[in-house]
């Protein structure tokens, strides 16, 4: 017996496999996530001396980030269209264009913010705000790199499935693209709550 | 997979690497059997102290006692049984490992126990028997090995990451063991690691991260088991024609999913404040001997207690539904008629479920909460005893009337019932508020919480390796031998237990590495120690009787039925065991129910009728 | 269900660029907004109001919500609920003590 749905979907749920298992996993992220957002709230209203958060971030370059991993979610998206309909080319282009909005997040991330907050002697270490901000932006960069890593090997030797399974392949691009939106949904909760309020 | 793909996978594609679920959850079932034996005998260590406060353990004996077992094992097992012989490492193993504790000046110095050894061991115990233990035979181990095949399914969803959840389990387990033998030791501030301690304290980092592995491990055999769930359901499978045991085990699924996430952030975060200097849980101006420690504080102590219990509340219902669901299967088939409420006790879960996110600072009701608060968790956590109570009522209703078989898993199901009631009604007074101020952090909290896991979950899951047995290996484990660890177990545990009820209620504090000796209000039931003690024996002993029948039953060459219990769910309509890959050898077809027995069909009355077999009952 | 449909995804593509521009209209708003409003508690109410739109279509859009089917809703719905759970329960205490100092 083979196992069902890894590639069709079941008829009563609308999903496959995988479809359904990247769903949980991102619920379990919305925890993860969310248990960041408690700690902030609690660890800033319990706080006498909270720095003006905008005072230590750039905002204009938070807000271009934000607007690179928009730009990204939308190219990712598009890279799954054009797969159902058949466009391997315009698939490897608006993924290559997809990677590269997420490599110049964390170049501008690491480069713009992070290296030059260090040379400022602002660490984990300086107080509860930095420790946050690095810990939560931190986190989500690992994200980030992590999904890099993944739409590499897809835009790469993963996108030879194209030719051997391609429904599969359909899926699995449809499984990151799942992945990557909602790295996007956190940053766009994110930004506000570290760089406007 | 074809047959002869299969004999020419490799002995590590095959044993050790394998993405068959049988296989891995015999993995988790070896694994997580041994570290509850581990943490057995840490308690063990821990009991002897506080009998007998400042004298010297006799490690001696228990290492003797350790490596006869595994010569008895290796002697046992012989040639003719090689990877049965294997298991006599364990033995060896922690022999090796109580021998270790008596070196060097920091653990058991000249045999007797230093105090933050006795605190080594008791944040070990509990950390060892809850996460590494439990959890993994409960799930790891039953969830795996049956739930594809009571499903009618040929394996889990993601084989592959279902391999790979056992690994991280694995290598969690690994460390934890690995942190005894650190500098420092291993990690001695409670398996709660209250900050800001535990910020501080030696030990703890190696916890932390082997955390972090066990939570992944979790995480992805939660993903895993609910897509199989509901995607792999045979047809005909409907929700409400599904075996109990894996409605319980969706369920948990879903705990561990959405609230491991919470001490996942709070280990990373109390990871930070010790290696990179945050302050997440640290308050400004902290002193340790006497010097100010070098932070930048602002941190708050009680964000990890609302971060750990928010998972770890949740996490006690993932220690007891996969046991309710076990004792349901073994119930059930031991009183040859249809459970009385299937849907409320499906009903009563979903609900279990839901309130289990909303109840968990009973845990801290003496942290200085305020009192709006306080009711809010106070009359959640009264609400959610009600579902439990439907539990036990439609057991009970089921067994009434039956014909009751009193086979070994059913005396082990049987005495669950009033097991758990005990643990249960027992939580009652700390669920209130204020009777918790006067029990919280006492003996009477261990009390109510060891009736649940120990004479609880422990006795559902010998009910469910009795029951399964023959199932996974093709023999039923002998009768007589089962019938004395029973009772051995059950006497041994209420030995144990009861007592620290008394103790809690007379004020005794838990943690005390002396049982309360320099208390004057601990003196009138100082003498239980040494009752619970003599207790902690018992059960160890007759757990030899345990592993004597294991070790006999798989030398025999001789099997059983492949139904010797005459049970009506899937996992019985194939080979015992199941067959390599795919379980079934033609794709089963679910026609009924998983409680027919004693059914009227064509005016003829059937003993039971297996859920692929098709038949009209008529009512 | 065949994956390969016949492309009449040209309007699925449009749709999905208006919504990205739609997100990249949000964004500035959030910024231009966090300049002017007063009082703390409206400019959460603001930032969260905005970022939950643009969450919306993201999730409704992007990631097909609004075309799937009962299951992902409700298991979504009840992962909402505990988050908001998350985020409340612990503050409900430590509001308590808003304006003393963590470590006081």
């Amino acid at each position: 017996m083979e196992i069902p749905f890894t590639v069709s979907e079941r008829p009563d749920t609308g999903l496959t496999n995988p479809k359904f298992g990247i769903w949980l996993f991102l619920a379990s992220e919305v925890m993860l996530f969310g248990s960041l957002f408690s700690s902030y709230i609690i660890l800033r209203t319990g706080s006498l001396d909270w720095p003006v958060q905008s005072d230590e971030l750039n905002i204009t370059i938070g807000a271009i980030n934000t607007a690179i991993l928009i730009a990204s979610s939308l190219t990712m998206v598009l890279s799954w269209t054009a797969l159902k309909e058949k466009q391997f080319k315009r698939f490897k282009l608006f993924i290559g264009l997809t990677i590269l909005f997420a490599v110049l997040f964390l170049v501008l991330k690491i480069w713009l913010e992070y290296i030059p907050k260090i040379h400022h002697g602002h660490i984990l270490s300086t107080n509860t705000f930095f420790a946050m901000y690095y810990l939560m932006t931190g986190l989500h960069a690992l994200h980030i790199l992590g999904g890099v890593v993944v739409m590499i090997f897809f835009w790469g030797p993963g996108s030879k499935m194209w030719q051997t399974n391609p429904d599969q392949f359909v899926n699995r691009i449809e499984v990151v693209g799942l992945y990557w939106h909602f790295v996007d949904l956190v940053w766009i909760f994110l930004f506000p709550t570290l760089y406007l309020l | 997979m074809s047959t002869t793909e299969h004999s020419r996978q490799s002995f590590w594609r095959q044993y050790i690497f394998s993405v068959d679920h049988k296989v891995i959850g015999l993995q988790y079932g070896l694994t997580s059997l041994s570290f509850l034996l581990l943490g057995f005998m840490l308690m063990v260590l821990m009991r002897w102290q506080l009998a007998y406060p400042g004298e010297v353990i006799p490690w001696l004996t228990f290492v003797v006692i350790f490596i006869l077992l595994g010569l008895g094992i290796l002697l046992l097992s012989g040639k003719s049984r090689p990877y049965l012989a294997l298991n006599s490492l364990i033995f060896f193993g922690i022999a090796a490992l109580i021998w270790y504790f008596t070196t060097g000046e920091e653990r058991l110095p000249g045999g007797i126990m230093l105090p933050e050894f006795y605190n080594q061991l008791g944040t070990m115990h509990g950390t060892i028997m809850v996460f590494l233990g439990v959890v993994p035979l409960a799930v790891g181990a039953f969830g795996n090995y049956i739930l594809p095949l009571q499903i009618g399914a040929p394996d889990m969803a993601f084989p592959r990451m279902n391999m790979v959840s056992y690994w991280v389990y694995f290598i969690g387990g690994v460390l934890m063991i690995i942190s005894f033998f650190l500098p420092g030791g291993a990690a001695q501030s409670g398996w709660t690691s209250y900050s800001p301690l535990a910020d501080i304290n030696t030990g703890q980092t190696m916890w932390l991260v082997a955390m972090l592995f066990i939570i992944v491990s979790s995480l992805l055999g939660a993903i895993n088991f609910i897509v199989t769930t509901v995607q792999l359901r045979a047809e005909g499978m409907t929700w409400f024609r599904l075996p109990f045991f894996v409605w319980t085990q969706f369920i948990t699924a879903f705990l561990l999913l959405l609230a491991f996430p919470s001490l996942q952030i709070g280990a990373i975060m109390q990871l930070l404040d010790r290696v990179a200097g945050a302050s997440f849980f640290i308050p400004a101006g902290i002193i340790q001997g006497g010097k100010v420690l070098e932070y930048s504080g602002g941190g708050n102590p009680l964000l990890w207690q609302h971060l750990f219990w928010f998972l770890a509340h949740p996490e006690v219902y993932v220690l007891i539904l996969p046991a309710i669901g076990i004792i349901t299967e073994v119930v059930t088939n031991n009183t040859r008629k249809p459970l009385w409420g299937y849907p409320a006790m499906v009903y009563s879960l979903f609900f279990i479920g839901f309130m289990s996110f909303l109840v968990y600072a009973h845990h801290m009701f003496i942290t200085g909460m305020g009192t709006a608060v306080t009711t809010w968790f106070q009359t959640t956590t009264l609400i959610i005893s009600i579902p439990s109570i439907i539990f036990l009522a439609v057991i009970v209703f089921t067994l009434w009337g039956g014909s009751i078989r009193f086979t070994t898993p059913m005396l082990f199901a049987l005495a669950w019932v009033p097991m758990f009631g005990i643990g249960g009604l027992t939580g009652l007074p700390l669920g209130l508020a204020p009777p918790d101020i006067h029990l919280h952090d006492t003996y009477y909290v261990i009390g109510h919480f060891h009736y649940i896991v120990a004479p609880g979950s422990i006795i559902a899951f010998f009910a469910g390796i009795y029951y399964w047995f023959p199932k996974i290996c093709g023999k039923k484990l002998n009768d007589n031998l089962g019938k004395v660890h029973f009772w051995g177990t059950i006497i041994g545990m209420n030995l144990t237990f009861a007592p620290m009820l008394v103790q809690g209620m007379a004020g005794v504090s838990r943690r005390l590495y002396d049982g309360g000796l320099g208390y004057d209000h601990a003196q009138p039931v100082l003498f239980l120690n040494e009752w619970m003690t003599w207790g902690a024996w018992i059960i160890g002993i007759f757990q030899i009787f345990f592993i004597l029948n294991i070790v006999l039953t798989l030398r025999k060459k001789s099997r059983s039925e492949e139904n010797p219990w005459d049970a009506t769910t899937l996992e019985w309509a194939t080979t015992s065991p199941p067959i390599a890959h795919g379980n079934f050898i033609t794709e089963p077809f679910v026609y009924h129910g998983p409680y027919e027995y004693n059914v009227s069909v064509n005016g003829q009355n059937v003993p039971y009728l297996p859920q692929h077999k098709k038949m009209d009952i008529e009512d | 269900m065949n994956n390969l449909e016949k492309p009449s995804s040209t309007n699925h593509n449009n749709r999905y660029i208006i919504i990205g521009v739609s997100l990249l209209i949000l964004t500035i708003l959030t910024v231009w907004t966090s300049y002017f409003t007063a009082t703390v508690g409206v400019s959460i109410a603001i930032a969260l109001a905005i970022a939950t739109l643009k969450g919306s279509l993201v999730a409704s859009f992007f990631m097909h919500l609004i075309t799937e089917k009962k299951l992902i809703l409700v298991i979504l719905f009840f992962t909402v609920i505990f988050f908001f759970a998350l985020i409340f329960l612990p503050f409900s205490d430590t509001m308590n003590n808003v304006g003393i100092p963590n470590d006081y």
